[in-house]
């Protein structure tokens, strides 16, 4: 399944997380989620299971919450085609903290491969553009992930999005905690916010 | 948008109602900062108020199940918000539910209902006619007020359970305190 020519996903995700000082770190259900762990648990670590189409409202959420902190979303193909309204409504807000990194590999890897919109004609850098996200790239190369890590501190410079085409290879899961309450609570502590 | 035929009695002598000033001061209370909204007549004035609060954040949505994700990424991030929606976005909203259950969130919703009382539209009965029970299937304690006099404590009550209990709770707000819609001179 893998092409030589495509960065592998757990690569990409553990350059981009290295030195990702208090950032926050939204990850879609399924392989960017597994990909965030695989990268080293993190008290900050939002990990999603579910709520397909929601990781960037709930990176949304977050943003506008704590305006000094990075928030980075990393999410799939099929994820974000879910949830494509809401880079409009990203594209409204602006929150200028807040990136939007999704790993595309045009294919459903959880269920079997099935092909998505992005293998087709569908252009999601064209979409988050259109939604008044200016900063909108692809990267296809390390070296453009290097360069791009530390736009990621900067609070003041988003909303960004980022389309990096992966290869498709299924990689071993790496589980991170399922436990909703668990994950925020330990965020909300990460923060300074204790139990109710 | 359309203009509602106000079904309330008790309004100021501008006719404009008091129960949506009754809901912004709760919401002031209670701290609340992000207010994610899909735009419906019964919440115009609600809507205007939050716009013009520097302290709290409007927040327009494409599709309410947005402002479930929102909720829960404000929470972990430090801060209350509550959704605003009419009940036909409830059903948009399902999936989405699972995260006031998952991560045990203080979530706070105010529904204008339609498809009732005098309901002129009869796309909107269907939605209308479960949406509690949407609610309720999916974890939702469901409160409902349907006169001015009584939207003050029933929201109260819904924050109060909502924010310091962390009990996901939905208000309706009847079509009979907001009025029909009127589509006919």
């Amino acid at each position: 399944m893998s092409k030589a020519n495509l960065l592998g996903r757990r690569d990409v995700v553990t350059q981009l997380l290295s030195d990702r000082k208090g950032a926050i770190v939204v990850g879609g259900l399924g392989a960017s989620t597994y990909d965030i762990a695989a990268a080293g648990d993190h008290d900050r670590n939002f990990y999603l299971w579910g709520a397909m189409g929601g990781a960037v409202m709930i990176g949304l959420g977050v943003a506008l919450a704590q305006p000094q902190l990075p928030v980075v979303v990393i999410t799939g193909d099929g994820e974000m085609l879910m949830g494509m309204g809401s880079l409009a409504t990203v594209g409204l807000q602006k929150p200028g903290n807040l990136t939007i990194i999704v790993l595309d590999n045009e294919v459903y890897g959880e269920t079997g491969g099935q092909a998505s919109h992005t293998a087709g004609n569908v252009d999601l850098i064209g979409v988050a553009r259109a939604c008044g996200i200016a900063d909108a790239r692809s990267i296809s190369t390390m070296a453009e992930v290097e360069a791009f890590k530390p736009s990621m501190q900067d609070v003041s410079g988003g909303p960004r999005f980022v389309s990096i085409k992966i290869d498709s290879a299924n990689l071993e899961r790496v589980l991170a905690s399922r436990d909703g309450s668990f994950i925020v609570t330990r965020i909300r502590g990460a923060l300074g916010f204790g139990p109710i | 948008m359309h203009a509602r035929n106000d079904a309330s009695s008790e309004t100021a002598p501008d006719n404009t109602p008091s129960w949506p000033e009754d809901i912004f001061a709760i919401l002031q209370r209670f701290d609340v900062r992000q207010v994610p909204y899909v735009p419906d007549a019964g919440h115009s004035q609600l809507i205007d108020r939050v716009l013009a609060t520097p302290s709290m954040r409007a927040v327009p949505l494409t599709t309410e199940e947005e402002g479930v994700a929102l909720l829960a990424g404000a929470w972990a991030g430090g801060q209350r918000g509550v959704l605003l929606m009419q009940s036909s976005g409830v059903g948009n909203c399902v999936n989405m539910f699972s995260l006031a259950q998952i991560f045990r969130l203080p979530f706070l919703t105010l529904v204008t209902m339609r498809g009732e009382w005098g309901e002129f539209n009869p796309w909107q009965v269907p939605m209308g006619s479960s949406t509690a029970g949407v609610f309720e299937l999916s974890g939702i304690k469901v409160l409902r007020a349907s006169h001015a006099g009584e939207v003050r404590e029933v929201v109260e009550a819904a924050a109060g359970q909502a924010y310091n209990a962390c009990t996901p709770t939905a208000v309706l707000l009847s079509q009979r305190l907001i009025g029909a819609k009127v589509f006919t001179k």
